[in-house]
């Protein structure tokens, strides 16, 4: 055995307090639900981690209508102040049970430890701090004085990052004078039932935030309900839709989070060794299942060859298997589904003529896998430079001018985020100008900071979330600015 | 200890003319940029890698044996020379089957008493002999003229030094003129040889402290390598900061495209500042991940360090008896 087959260092799970079965969270409690239950299994090895309760249309009623007395006796009352207060005990008890929230989101999502300890549970802390500093200074939102909470806000999460995407829905929700009926995804609701009992230890208001475990039809009756002033949404392009249709003409205000097939275009100018960093950073992170992942490459063909080159000896290194070792760089597929999305669409691209190649690594022989992948000659017309893989696939195009790199990247319906790797600053700013992405990053790739306004173009959604512009989207005017 | 062969042809062809002025500036020019912020990341995370068990034990026994075990001072007397190599020869008192360290490395007026103090066990670390390096060419600064330069040089050799530890004319680097600091390599190089043909390893020191930016550091190792080099070393350990991990990992990075390009493996020193075992550790990591594994030998890898090695063996003696001891556990040198 040589060094690199680095002995297993696992991340003990032994600092995990789990029940066997898991209530809904409504008003302050975990109370039965009336919908039945369903397993949350490891997507690793497919072994069972908890029963969780499903909500049925009355639990969602009793979530909405407990948000709504804790809007309006409760928490639209507080003084900015002291909800901020609130937020900031949130923000410290994420910190305080880190290592748990950890644990559990790799075991629930099958992403490695290393990412859930570095990225995912630092954000959600400085997601809750940050907004806790709005709260008192909502003055300064941009919409005038004295902004007034929208009410309840129904929220719909996504399995791929579940406890972030919490933390980017409730911070500011809250942080605004807002109530909360979260729905986690059916896969992964394990990280937001301990979040619930971090907001029992943080003694926050009975009714503030409620959190209502379920598959679709939970999360469809949450956004239906005629209560619900406000509809918050990350997930995929076909529900977002429905959503949009559903709520049309409601009156309730909606953002919706969406899909993305962005662009990451690499000039010839490049710093290679970090663009090939970004390349892998940007669609093997999260094993690809991120929204804004990097999922074209658009490398100038005269650095073609050399880029590819390099990119397979590089993934050559990646490390798959037990989420919970802290070498594992890529972890687990979330859900046979996804697998079987992922593998569709990879056979297509197959079929359709581009060249696959796929890292050799051993694949484990329970649970979920799919070896890094990349797609070379790859051209415009094919289903895996159009569709969102949500998985770590890579389809790499070419361009031959700046102008064309940029009529590449924008060909696409959706508009998430894009990349650019170039050593010529004018030439970032030029393409960046150009592209329809709501966040472009130059020379690095999936940073996130939870000051910096986040959303979409086309069908990768609208409205945005993070910063002032986060915060704006959980608020109104005053009256007597509406009047003014 | 393996040395290359001048690579006149080589710098040639890379260079697509005789190496002067014009053809070096052209080509480190040409070279693709270094992004601090991207190289620093990657370098971070290269120091998340868990390293437990087994594999921990292997690292801090491998550790040991990539040391120069270095006293570089204006103190430096024939006994204290001797008592380095002593220790060099048994750095844990206590466990006889203790690692040896790869080479001492000392000024170039101390060698004879090294090469003594080694008597039979001086020879090829890779052997399982230990090594014997001199710092030359005006170390540190490197501030005087080449004839002295090569002198320091020759002194060395003929006193018995496998390798030689040269420092650049950062002077010249800086101020463009890329050529001097090509050809001053060159003949140090030449002045390595000895009268059997054979020759001693040369190391070069870019002093990565004084050419500031990661840019500069990656044209001073492409530069190095061309002119001949056998090793590309980080620091003297006297100018602030010396080795981190990003500059290391870049100047890998050159040795791994080197490689690429025309088939040879060249030698990475970090050296100055890595005193703890984890830090060494991560540098481990970081050959590992980016030339591979087998650059993890004494005439492909080395630590310049004089504490890190007291460090090791308290982490060593834990691993064997499960407790933590002291500094006086382990002998000064």
């Amino acid at each position: 055995m040589g060094f690199l087959d680095y002995a297993p260092a696992p991340e003990s799970r032994g600092i995990l307090h789990l029940k066997d079965a898991y209530g809904l969270f409504i008003d302050g409690d975990f109370v039965d639900g009336t919908g039945g239950s369903f397993t949350t299994i490891s997507p690793a090895d497919e072994s069972r981690i908890a029963e969780v309760a499903s909500a049925s249309e009355a639990d969602v009623d009793a979530a909405v209508a407990a948000a709504r007395r804790a809007h309006t006796k409760v928490w639209a009352k507080m003084s900015g102040r002291d909800r901020g207060k609130y937020l900031f005990r949130i923000a410290r008890l994420v910190q305080e049970r880190a290592r748990e929230l950890a644990v559990a989101e790799s075991l629930d999502n099958g992403k490695p430890i290393k990412e859930s300890r570095d990225v995912d549970v630092p954000l959600v802390a400085a997601w809750f701090f940050y907004y806790a500093g709005w709260a008192d200074k909502l003055d300064h939102a941009g919409l005038g004085e004295a902004p007034r909470s929208l009410g309840v806000a129904g929220q719909v999460i996504p399995w791929n990052f579940p406890l972030l995407m919490l933390a980017w829905k409730i911070a500011p929700a809250l942080a605004g004078g807002n109530t909360v009926v979260l729905k986690p995804a059916e896969t992964t609701p394990l990280s937001a039932l301990i979040f619930a009992e971090i907001l029992q230890q943080a003694d926050l208001p009975p009714g503030v935030v409620n959190i209502v475990t379920g598959a679709g039809g939970t999360g469809a009756a949450l956004v239906r309900h005629p209560d619900v002033d406000k509809v918050a949404f990350t997930g995929s392009t076909a529900v977002g839709r429905d959503i949009a249709r559903a709520v049309a003409g409601t009156g309730k205000s909606l953002t919706l989070e969406l899909g993305g097939k962005a662009a990451n275009i690499v000039f010839d100018d490049a710093p290679i060794d970090q663009a090939v960093e970004g390349i892998v950073n940007g669609i093997f992170f999260n094993q690809g299942h991120v929204c804004c992942a990097g999922s074209r490459l658009l490398v100038q063909e005269s650095v073609h060859d050399e880029v590819v080159d390099r990119l397979k000896t590089r993934l050559s290194t990646l490390r798959l298997g037990d989420p919970l070792d802290k070498n594992t760089d890529i972890g687990a597929i979330n859900s046979a589904a996804q697998l079987e999305r992922i593998r569709t669409l990879s056979d297509a691209g197959e079929a359709e003529g581009a060249q696959r190649w796929t890292a050799d690594c051993a694949i484990p022989d329970s649970g979920f896998w799919f070896a890094p992948t990349v797609f070379t000659g790859v051209e415009a017309s094919h289903r895996i430079a159009r569709e969102e893989v949500f998985g770590p696939v890579l389809a790499v195009l070419t361009f031959r001018t700046p102008a064309e790199a940029i009529a590449k990247a924008n060909n696409t319906p959706y508009g998430l985020s894009a990349g650019i790797w170039s050593d010529k600053g004018s030439r970032i700013l030029a393409v960046a100008d150009k592209l329809r992405a709501g966040v472009v990053w130059a020379n690095t790739f999936n940073r996130f900071d939870p000051a910096s306004p986040f959303g979409g173009y086309k069908e990768s959604g609208y409205g945005r979330e993070g910063g002032r512009h986060g915060l704006a989207a959980y608020l109104k005017p005053s009256r007597k600015e509406i009047t003014r | 200890m393996t040395t290359r062969e001048l690579s006149r042809r080589t710098a040639v062809d890379i260079l697509g003319g005789a190496p002067d002025d014009d053809t070096l500036r052209r080509f480190l020019y040409g070279l693709p940029g270094v992004d601090a912020v991207g190289l620093e990341q990657r370098a971070a995370a290269m120091g998340t890698r868990s390293i437990k068990t087994t594999s921990k034990k292997w690292a801090l026994d491998r550790i040991i044996g990539l040391i120069d075990l270095t006293t570089l001072e204006g103190a430096d007397t024939p006994g204290k020379v001797r008592s380095l190599v002593a220790k060099a020869q048994h750095p844990d008192a206590s466990d006889s089957a203790c690692p040896t360290v790869a080479a001492v490395c000392v000024y170039g007026d101390m060698v004879p008493y090294a090469v003594a103090a080694l008597g039979d066990r001086h020879g090829d670390p890779d052997e399982g002999g230990i090594g014997v390096a001199a710092v030359a060419t005006a170390f540190p600064s490197g501030r005087a003229s080449l004839a002295v330069k090569l002198a320091d040089t020759r002194d060395a050799v003929e006193a018995g030094a496998d390798e030689i530890d040269m420092v650049i004319d950062r002077g010249a680097f800086l101020a463009g003129d890329y050529s001097t600091v090509f050809d001053q390599i060159v003949q140090v190089k030449q002045a390595c040889r000895r009268d059997d043909g054979t020759s001693a390893a040369l190391k070069v020191i870019l002093e990565t402290g004084e050419l500031n930016t990661y840019d500069n550091v990656k044209r001073a190792s492409w530069l190095a390598i061309l002119a001949g080099g056998d090793f590309i070393k980080t620091s003297t350990g006297k100018v602030q900061p010396a080795a981190t991990l990003p500059v290391t990992l870049l100047m890998l990075e050159v040795v791994r495209d080197w490689h690429r390009l025309t088939g040879e493996r060249i030698g990475v020193k970090p050296a100055g500042g890595i005193r703890t075992s984890k830090d060494a550790v991560k540098y481990l990591v970081t050959v590992a991940e980016t030339v591979g594994e087998e650059w993890l030998t004494p005439h492909l890898f080395r630590f310049g360090a004089s504490s890190l090695l007291n460090d090791v063996l308290l982490q060593r003696q834990k691993m064997t008896t499960g407790r933590y001891s002291g500094p006086d556990y382990v002998t000064l040198d």
